[in-house]
């Protein structure tokens, strides 16, 4: 959970973004049909559904099929990034990240979309 | 093993003994296995032992030669390992040929041992390819399938999977369990307190293993989920547990050994057939596996998809790499130490936010190094169990030989221990053991004499105590007989006065070379390896062994190992200028102390510690260092203890604490009494360690 409001202060403090928290896979599902998405960041390990199959519904799902995915993760669970990988997530952090990190993610995929 | 084949050579005989022993034990694992397919209730347990023996077996007979038994075990493992992974039914025809095999097996070894190895080639070959047909394809290397295939699970699934859910898929799998999948249908408003319900309803008779939400054909409104299950409950009981209006269920695969009659039934009228009315969007739908849902029933068993995807979790690796993974984390240790340093002097030389920073960082990174270390050292380490196998095997053969009934019990099968120590163990455990039933249990006319059960009880526990691992070795016999002990000591000259030796010294005497209180060496015991073997062999692991015997109701030897060699917390001490190490797991305090608190003891120097006399040892004296100085006035007694023993070790200065990794001096100095190895201090200084249980051994036996 501590994870989650650092990465939310550090996107904030990248710029103009609105950012809306889910604290699990199904508040994520929940969420998505009534949101506008541009970016979506998942760990791996959550109780509930897991980031993967998170990624998989994305993936499959033509609503959602486009918005790039970014697994957040530990070090450690090089397998599971792997599978993430191929299931379409379009990039990965890992845990601890630095808020550059963040920034490049943020460049890359909403590049054209900042402030 | 007979004897009457002069031309064999020990090993050989020794070898031809072990098979025999394995083969005979895989025997009666064989029959169990056969009985539990007829009850069709499958031990996994069971099934892995056999494949485990069929393993040794083969590997064995490898080294010495025997091609035959090599190739028919090395086949069998094959079958059991298909099995074991639930790539092959067990049915009646497997086991035919499997107790065929062992027979074949069995006889195979038995005319070994007699001499004569000749005629058995054709039968050998005969029982390969009746296993190679069993294995559906004659090629030796059969492509490995996963045994998640016989599942049939999606693509997208198997893919979503983590590791870990996949760790519990297989361990479900290999427990036997039935694997459902219940995919349900639900509104994407209330979806996850409908979940809820059924995930809580499936928990009550089994284990979510993952919960994939899939697309829905109404994706608006609707969501699917698609939750892979474990259960014990067949089919009509768990659907019955998991009643819900939008659920669909379907048995991926039955247990093991799935009842017979029912077992055809279910799938043709009771399970539905989930994703078919959702063809249109078939080709979206992650979870689209109606067809190979239902193929891998037990007859397609047989003929398991190929895939690429490895099977095991387990990685085999030369323990060599882990030193040398070991030695590399030893070497950031110390990095980090120095750089601490640095970030130490840096911070009082002139305080600054940079120095303050520094030294934060150094501190995430002493963290990190710890879990590192700490995983290193993890992947070092087995459980005592497996020794205990090893073990039991030696009980039978020799107590068979001797003509006594020996019970060998086991505690704390689960105690970890480096790998490395576990294999030097061996041997001393090995001899410890024999001992215990040569001398120490008696005949099974003696014990009933003595009141006795006639079976022998050898016990074998280990704990962790500390950063050590104990491991007891006790046997309920006839205790050692002092009085004779203490004779054959006089005799051997090894004491002038058998009166003034104490009962616990006199057994010290067992550990001295050339020492013996049988009259007659037996064929066991007496292979020439004394116990003073044994006391090398474990104090060349940084153990130590104890005796403690009472008469008439047996004798207990106690082993103290550390629990791994590779990196050592140490007490770094100085004594007339020079630096050394102690391990820290052996120092059980530090006393300050000046002159007046020495006293003379039997022209030894000791001193008060609360109630107890405790010993000292100079170390100059013990090293034979010369003083450039005089003694300090105040100086330390660094005590030191392993197993029952304390000796308080004088030196000048406690320098502090440090990690350090041993190094070997080379076999040059191997053999250099105290000293353990060498290490590298970090500031570019490389000090000497101390052995601690080889400076105790060496100043008990010459003080006494």
């Amino acid at each position: 959970m501590a994870l989650r409001a650092m990465l939310v202060s550090i996107v904030e403090s990248l710029g103009d973004f609105r950012i809306v928290e889910a604290a699990n896979g199904f508040e994520a599902l929940r969420l998505l049909p009534r949101e506008r998405v541009d970016l979506i960041f998942t760990d791996i390990n959550m109780p509930d559904i897991n980031g993967l199959e998170l990624i998989s519904y994305l993936r499959n799902n033509p609503n959602y099929q486009s918005i790039p995915v970014v697994i957040i993760s530990t070090e450690g669970s090089q397998s599971d990034i792997e599978k993430g990988r191929m299931l379409g997530a379009n990039d990965y952090i890992v845990k601890p990240f630095e808020s550059s990190d963040l920034e490049n993610i943020i460049a890359k995929y909403l590049g054209d979309r900042q402030g | 093993m007979t004897d009457n084949n002069p031309l064999m050579n020990k090993s050989v005989r020794d070898f031809l003994a072990e098979a025999e022993e394995i083969v005979e034990h895989l025997g009666s694992e064989l029959a169990d296995l056969a009985d539990s397919a007829d009850s069709g209730d499958i031990n996994p347990d069971l099934l892995n032992s056999i494949f485990r023996g069929a393993h040794s077996l083969k590997g064995l007979a490898g080294m010495f030669g025997f091609t035959g038994i090599s190739e028919l075990s090395h086949n069998m493992e094959n079958l059991l390992d298909w099995l074991r992974l639930g790539k092959l039914k067990l049915d009646t025809a497997v086991i035919a040929v499997l107790l065929e095999s062992h027979d074949v097996l069995l006889s195979l070894v038995r005319s070994l041992s007699e001499g004569d190895a000749g005629g058995y080639d054709g039968k050998v070959a005969a029982c390969v390819s009746r296993i190679n047909a069993c294995l559906g394809k004659p090629s030796l290397d059969a492509p490995q399938a996963s045994p998640l295939d016989v599942l049939g699970l999606s693509e997208q699934v198997l893919k979503s999977l983590t590791e870990y859910e996949e760790h519990r898929l297989l361990e479900n799998l290999s427990r036997g369990k039935n694997i459902y999948s219940v995919h349900a249908t639900l509104d994407l408003a209330t979806f996850d307190q409908e979940l809820a319900r059924i995930s809580d309803a499936i928990k009550t008779c089994g284990e979510i293993i993952s919960t994939l939400p899939s697309m829905s054909s109404n994706l608006e409104t609707n969501i699917d989920f698609d939750i892979l299950a474990g259960s014990d409950l067949a089919f009509e009981e768990f659907s019955q547990a998991t009643r819900h209006d939008n659920v669909t269920l379907t048995l991926l695969r039955g247990g093991t050994q799935p009842p017979a009659p029912p077992a055809p039934a279910v799938p043709d009228t009771a399970r539905p057939v989930p994703e078919s009315p959702e063809s249109p969007e078939s080709a979206e739908t992650p979870a689209p596996p109606a067809v190979q849902a239902t193929a891998p029933d037990s007859s397609a068993a047989g003929t398991p998809l190929p895939s690429a995807k490895s099977i095991s979790r387990t990685v085999r690796v030369d323990i060599g790499k882990l030193d040398e993974l070991m030695n590399i984390v030893g070497e950031l240790v110390l990095a980090h130490s120095s750089i601490a340093a640095l970030a130490e002097r840096l911070r009082r030389d002139r305080f600054s936010q940079l120095a303050v920073e520094l030294g934060k960082s150094a501190k995430v990174l002493e963290r990190k190094l710890t879990d590192l270390q700490k995983g290193v050292m993890d992947i070092r380490m087995i459980p005592v169990g497996q020794l205990y196998e090893k073990m039991s095997r030696i009980v039978r053969t020799i107590s068979r030989e001797q003509g006594k009934k020996v019970e060998l019990l086991f505690y704390g099968a689960d105690t970890e221990l480096d790998k490395l120590i576990v294999e030097d163990i061996s041997d001393p455990m090995m001899h410890i053991i024999r001992n215990a039933i040569d001398h120490g249990i008696e005949s099974p006319e003696k014990r009933l004499a003595a009141g006795k059960n006639e079976k022998g009880v050898i016990k074998i526990s280990s704990y962790q105590k500390g950063n050590h691992v104990v491991i007891e070795v006790e046997d309920d016999g006839g205790g050692i007989d002092v009085e004779k002990v203490k004779a054959r000591a006089f005799q051997k000259g090894f004491v002038q006065d058998p009166n003034a030796v104490s009962d616990k010294e006199a057994l010290e005497f067992i550990f001295l070379p050339g020492f013996s209180t049988t009259d007659q060496v037996s064929e066991v015991s007496g292979r020439g390896v004394g116990m003073d073997v044994v006391r090398n062999n474990i104090a060349a692991i940084s153990g130590m062994v104890d005796i403690e015997t009472t008469p008439g109701l047996g004798t207990r030897f106690i082993i103290t190992l550390p629990i791994t060699l590779a990196i050592i917390k140490s007490l770094i001490i100085s004594c007339a200028g020079r630096t050394y190490a102690l391990p820290v797991t052996s120092v059980l305090e530090s006393l300050i102390l000046t002159g007046a608190d020495l006293k003379t003891v039997e022209r030894r120097e000791v001193t008060q510690l609360r109630e107890t006399t405790l010993p000292l040892l100079r170390l100059e004296e013990f090293l034979c260092l010369n003083r450039p100085t005089e003694r300090p006035a105040e100086f330390y007694a660094v005590v030191v203890g392993v197993a029952e023993k304390r000796l308080g070790i004088v030196v000048d200065e406690l320098l502090g604490q440090q990690d350090i990794v041993i190094k070997s001096l080379g076999e040059g100095l191997r053999r250099f009494p105290g000293i353990a190895g060498a290490a590298d201090l970090g500031d570019q200084r490389t000090i000497l360690v101390l052995d601690v249980g080889g400076i105790i051994n060496d100043t008990m036996r010459s003080g006494s």
